[in-house]
């Protein structure tokens, strides 16, 4: 095996853990790890010099931000549980407060936030990832935070649907 | 640089959570912190949405990675769709201990040639591994030759899997008639004497999904991999067979993905 596929291999558990956070589905997660994979193989050639984690960690963000672009463009309403008030902000259940807060975030806050929390990357490596200058990543941390905080608190999001 | 006497901004504040402030910048916003105690508290909180999201997601990096999204899998040329729910069913076997996944082989085309190739197996089973004196052709010494003689005869490269890690010495391998050719016999011998041994042969099937069988005193399992049969046969012990199964699949597994 090549050192590059190599290094491809030791990242595919950050991935897979980016992608769960990023989908909260594990088997959507791994589909997205799959698509990034073979797109990053296919594509070893053009790769030369640089850092791959973050090269993947860019293939995965923007995947997944057109699955959810073609997402969108089909008129499906998500059920919203509404009528499941008991386990709404309250004693934690196993994660699900914090997953239900991510789910409340904009897609690229919640990208910003999981590769500056979850995978550690530098404020610089994200901005290249997104695409967007520093101050943008920081101005999305701070919304992502800022509305998980206040979904904590229990302040009911508006209902939402799935644009 | 942040000035005691200046209010922090909240950029500052989550570039001092998230490690992205020098030292003394970190030591300012901190003792600015400790004057503000409820500027504090909503630190603490982010802090806290942090490590609730580790606790949450963390642990997804230290599963197992399942086999589709392996690099050697993803590199393997053109898979037919036979051979891609083949795949599935190795990796949910591989994954699940092979839990809930012989009712995958229920659903896969029948073929009648890997069915005869595992029967040939097992006889071959039987017949050498009573031998004491004269189980094999060639000594398990002689690896490399072994390799290569039979790679010839055979016509696609051998890989004799290494199982010393799991207790097996190779005791040696012999030619034998196939189905479609010659067949390869490999022997592995545990500690108490048990002997497992190794058929390869080419058939006319692609692909199937990996299968078990349980004749009473021998256990096999067998699967087709790019028209390559392998038939593992042991003592009927499950548990035991199936390691040693997993432990081959992986190497010939691994070998396949670096010549393709």
């Amino acid at each position: 095996m090549t050192d590059f596929r190599r290094r491809v291999e030791a990242t595919i558990p950050a991935l897979r853990r980016y992608a769960r956070a990023l989908t909260r589905d594990a088997d959507i997660a791994d589909d997205l790890v799959q698509d990034t994979l073979v797109r990053a193989l296919r594509s070893e050639h053009l790769f030369h010099e640089g850092e791959i984690r973050s090269w993947l960690y860019t293939i995965l963000t923007n995947l997944n931000r057109n699955r959810l672009r073609s997402l969108a463009r089909r008129p499906v309403l998500s059920p919203i549980d509404d009528n499941d008030a008991p386990d709404m902000p309250g004693p934690d259940a196993g994660g699900r407060d914090i997953e239900r807060a991510l789910a409340t975030l904009v897609e690229d806050q919640r990208s910003a936030l999981m590769l500056v929390v979850l995978e550690g990357l530098s404020y610089r490596e994200v901005a290249e990832i997104q695409g967007v200058p520093i101050g943008t990543v920081m101005s999305r941390l701070a919304r992502a935070r800022a509305q998980i905080k206040s979904f904590l608190d229990g302040e009911r999001p508006a209902l939402r649907r799935v644009k | 640089m942040i000035d005691r006497n200046e209010p922090v901004s909240e950029g500052d504040l989550h570039a001092y959570i998230d490690g992205e402030l020098p030292p003394e910048q970190r030591d300012a916003v901190a003792a600015w912190l400790a004057a503000h105690p409820e500027v504090a508290a909503q630190v603490a909180a982010w802090r806290e949405q942090a490590e609730a999201i580790r606790v949450r997601y963390g642990a997804v990096a230290r599963e197992p990675v399942p086999a589709r999204l392996s690099v050697s899998r993803i590199l393997r040329p053109r898979r037919s769709v036979a051979a891609m729910a083949a795949a599935a069913s190795v990796a949910a076997f591989l994954i699940g201990g092979g839990a809930g996944w012989f009712a995958h082989g229920a659903t896969m085309q029948p073929s009648t040639g890997i069915e005869k190739v595992a029967t040939d197996a097992v006889e071959a089973y039987r017949l050498y591994t009573v031998e004491v004196r004269h189980p094999v052709e060639v000594a398990g010494d002689e690896r490399a030759h072994m390799t290569q003689w039979l790679t010839k005869r055979l016509g696609y490269q051998q890989h004799i899997p290494d199982l010393s890690s799991i207790g097996l010495k190779l005791v040696g391998g012999r030619l034998l008639p196939g189905p479609d050719g010659a067949a390869a016999f490999y022997m592995y011998e545990g500690p108490s004497g048990e002997r497992f041994t190794i058929y390869c042969s080419r058939t006319d099937v692609a692909e199937t999904s990996m299968r078990f069988k349980d004749t009473g005193r021998v256990a096999t399992f067998y699967w087709v991999d790019n028209k390559q049969a392998y038939v593992v046969s042991g003592p009927a012990n499950r548990e035991r067979i199936e390691a040693v199964t997993k432990a081959i699949y992986e190497q010939v597994d691994k070998a396949m993905a670096r010549k393709s």
